[in-house]
């Protein structure tokens, strides 16, 4: 990316040039002897000093006046100074012009850097089309009402979140949910405010105003995560307060003590302002903040929200994962998994015509079977709305099965048990249809076999069905477990990251949830209000240092989220709470991009602690090396400035 | 009462450390925050006396820094 200069940087840019020239003719003027005249010589190198060092000089000179003494500008004008004066008149000017030169290029690659990371989070459209009476204008998002109909052209960027009320298109949402699949959308489909319309026109009605629209609020979100501060941005800053101050001092010792000792003042005073210059602590300071910026930057750009510093570095110490069950690791979406005839159910459905005609074209006889029990089934719960009723219509629906009011089927006698079953009866048959005891209690014998044997139940419940008192089958109704479920907890036994599942479902049914995903720790059989005292429990086991993370779908685990060394919601488009509860928001519903979080904030607080060993480490170097006279001026100003300028651009790694 | 600020030409980040931490000294003042990446202040002050109290922010900002421009977010 190419960052074009402000006319600020322009004039710097400029004068260093120029300082640069003046620096060369005196140093030729000196070299080669072409002024004889010393006072010249001193005149020519303070004229290339003044320019190369006009803004430090400058801002000293004001600072001094508002009393900040211990300021960077100064201690540089100090230092050069004192150089001129014991006569390395070039190198004070050398010095001054590569600290200039220094400063010039930390400030372009912050701003460049600045500028690169919010390219990453660009999210924010300009403008919405919107229809009022028979005119589209073309107004700010701010400008639209909710209910307004908004027009959004291809290549456009949807301004505020919104419902279609005309047209197809594919959405490519990668820039908010980090998703590179571009979804498909028609009439009646949700658009999510920052997200871009592919092909076609779209016309949708806007269902919240641009303020509480997803892209308001991803922006809000990580421009604010800077705020909040990890602890080694607060070490670092409190490591600066008394590094300047110390430097300063024994500079002035060094200068004093041993000139008085050995007699050889320019020396020691060389020595001491050489520390002047190592004092400064900006590189310090700016890698740290920076390198987590960049984290957060990048972690966006995958559709990972993290809403301040102190969080990531929390989650590159996590060593308990505690996952909600429903709706995080499973779809929260019961199905119809499995259905099991009975072999007296086939024999009965040899010798008799019962509801579907004996062949339909394209299916298999198995396939039939088990769609003649489907049938019943779903005859036989078409009046109950319980949800396991629900997906059992559905699926039979989807079968082509099961229609409503279909002339051909008479349901009578229906007569439900709420919790248990239903019985009834369908044409001439009698049917029930329930859990395994309300079939025993309805006086059903069980020992049928199924046709397939050996079958694991656990996994979801199980929904009996009986024809004419002779067990007919079962239904197995499951909660599917989300695909990269199991890749997520098994990334995170790599990492030796302990997964713990709650869930208030039965215990049978989370062992066999756990057992297949490689879960260490199941808590079943929860109260809404037990998943809060075992995340404190568990808390209060970890080692001070280690973090716990709870993640859940944002629904009704509020308090855990917040209770949690790090709380991360998923499925964060268009949920209020998740946002509001949650430390880190996932865009999409894939437990796994957990893992993508957790690389990412490992890195970054590798970074991080690269650049503070790093920085702090040369510049006691060179501290050591200058007291000693092995390093000159020109490494201490190396010590400054090189030192931040290599910091940045290994803070900028965090952004990848 | 929190209120938002941008920074113009914050460009060193010890000086937004020192900005802070004189901040948070003033009276009134219950929090502040300055973000150097995002040039970005967040003041969490007194409401009756926010006034008085963004006068004396300002005056610490420009002693650290006279070339920082405080604007409303």
């Amino acid at each position: 990316m190419k960052t074009k200069l402000s006319k600020k940087m322009k004039r710097r840019l400029y004068r260093i040039g120029l300082g640069a020239f003046l620096f060369v003719l005196a140093l030729a003027a000196q070299k080669l002897s072409l002024i004889k005249d010393q006072n010249g010589l001193v005149i020519m190198f303070l004229i290339a000093y003044l320019v190369a060092g006009h803004d430090v000089i400058r801002k000293a000179g004001r600072n001094i006046v508002r009393g900040q003494v211990m300021d960077e500008n100064f201690l540089m004008v100090v230092a050069s100074l004192g150089a001129f004066l014991i006569s390395e008149m070039s190198e004070a000017v050398g010095v001054m012009l590569f600290y200039e030169i220094g400063e010039f290029f930390q400030d372009y690659a912050v701003n460049h850097s600045r500028r690169s990371i919010a390219a990453l989070m660009d999210i924010r459209p300009d403008q919405a089309n919107v229809r009022r009476g028979q005119e589209i204008l073309t107004v700010s998002p701010e400008e639209v009402n909710v209910d307004e109909i908004i027009v959004i052209k291809p290549g456009e960027r949807i301004p505020l979140d919104a419902v279609v009320t005309n047209g197809n298109s594919y959405v490519d949402t990668m820039a908010v949910t980090g998703e590179p699949v571009p979804r498909a959308v028609c009439e009646g489909e949700p658009l999510i405010s920052g997200c871009i319309n592919k092909n076609g026109v779209l016309e949708a009605r806007v269902t919240r105003a641009y303020a509480d629209s997803t892209v308001a609020r991803i922006l809000d979100l990580v421009e604010n995560a800077a705020q909040r501060k990890a602890q080694s941005e607060a070490f670092i800053t409190r490591f600066a307060r008394y590094y300047t101050p110390i430097v300063v001092i024994t500079a002035v010792l060094l200068a004093l003590i041993p000139s008085l000792i050995t007699g050889e003042p320019s020396v020691w005073i060389y020595r001491a302002l050489s520390f002047l210059v190592i004092s400064c602590p900006c590189a310090l300071v700016i890698s740290v903040p920076l390198s987590f910026f960049g984290g957060i930057g990048g972690a966006s750009s995958k559709g990972i929200l993290i809403k301040g510093s102190n969080y990531l570095e929390a989650l590159a110490g996590a060593d308990t994962v505690v996952f909600d069950k429903t709706g995080t690791l499973t779809k929260g979406v019961f199905e119809v998994s499995k259905i099991l005839p009975t072999k007296a159910f086939l024999s009965l459905r040899r010798e008799e015509e019962t509801i579907l005609p004996k062949k339909q074209t394209g299916h298999s006889d198995d396939a039939q079977d088990e769609d003649e029990l489907l049938c019943l089934a779903a005859y036989a719960e078409s009046y109950s709305t319980h949800p396991i009723a629900s997906s059992i219509i559905k699926t039979a629906k989807e079968r082509g099965v099961f229609q409503e009011g279909n002339p051909n089927i008479t349901v009578s006698d229906i007569r439900e048990t709420a919790g248990k079953g239903v019985s009834c009866v369908i044409n001439n048959m009698r049917i029930v249809c329930g859990n395994e005891r309300f079939l025993r209690e309805s006086g059903i014998p069980m020992e049928e076999e199924l046709v397939e044997d050996n079958n694991d139940f656990s996994q979801g419940t199980a929904v009996y069905l009986a024809v004419d008192n002779i067990k007919a089958g079962v239904i197995l109704i499951a909660d599917e477990i989300k695909t990269d479920a199991e890749a997520c907890i098994a990334g995170l036994k790599a990492e030796q990251i302990r997964s713990v599942m709650l869930t208030g479902d039965h215990q049978e049914i989370a062992d066999a949830v756990a057992k297949k995903l490689g879960i260490d720790t199941v808590y079943a059989e929860l109260l809404p209000g037990d998943k809060v005292d075992i995340v404190e429990k568990l808390i209060k086991e970890e080692a001070p240092e280690r973090t716990l993370v709870f993640m859940g779908d944002g629904i009704n685990d509020a308090p855990v989220l917040a209770r949690a060394d790090i709380g991360v919601a998923m499925g964060g488009v268009g949920s209020d709470a998740a946002i509001e509860a949650a430390d880190i928001v996932l865009m999409t519903d894939e437990p796994a991009k957990l893992l993508t979080a957790a690389r990412i904030a490992r890195k970054t607080l590798r970074i991080v602690r690269e650049n503070i060993i790093f920085a702090i480490g040369v510049k006691l170097l060179i501290l050591i090396l200058a007291a000693f006279g092995i390093a000159n001026m020109w490494g201490a100003v190396f010590a400054d400035v090189g030192v931040a300028m290599i910091a940045i651009l290994n803070a900028m790694r965090a952004m990848k | 009462m929190k209120k938002n600020f941008v920074l113009e030409e914050l460009d060193c980040a010890n000086c937004a450390a020192k900005m802070q931490e004189g901040i948070r000294k003033i009276e009134g003042v219950k929090d502040c925050s300055i973000a150097f990446m995002t040039k970005k202040m967040v003041l969490e002050a007194e409401e009756q006396d926010y006034e008085r109290i963004l006068k004396e922010v300002k005056k610490v900002i420009g002693k650290v820094d006279p070339e920082v421009e405080v604007l409303p977010a």
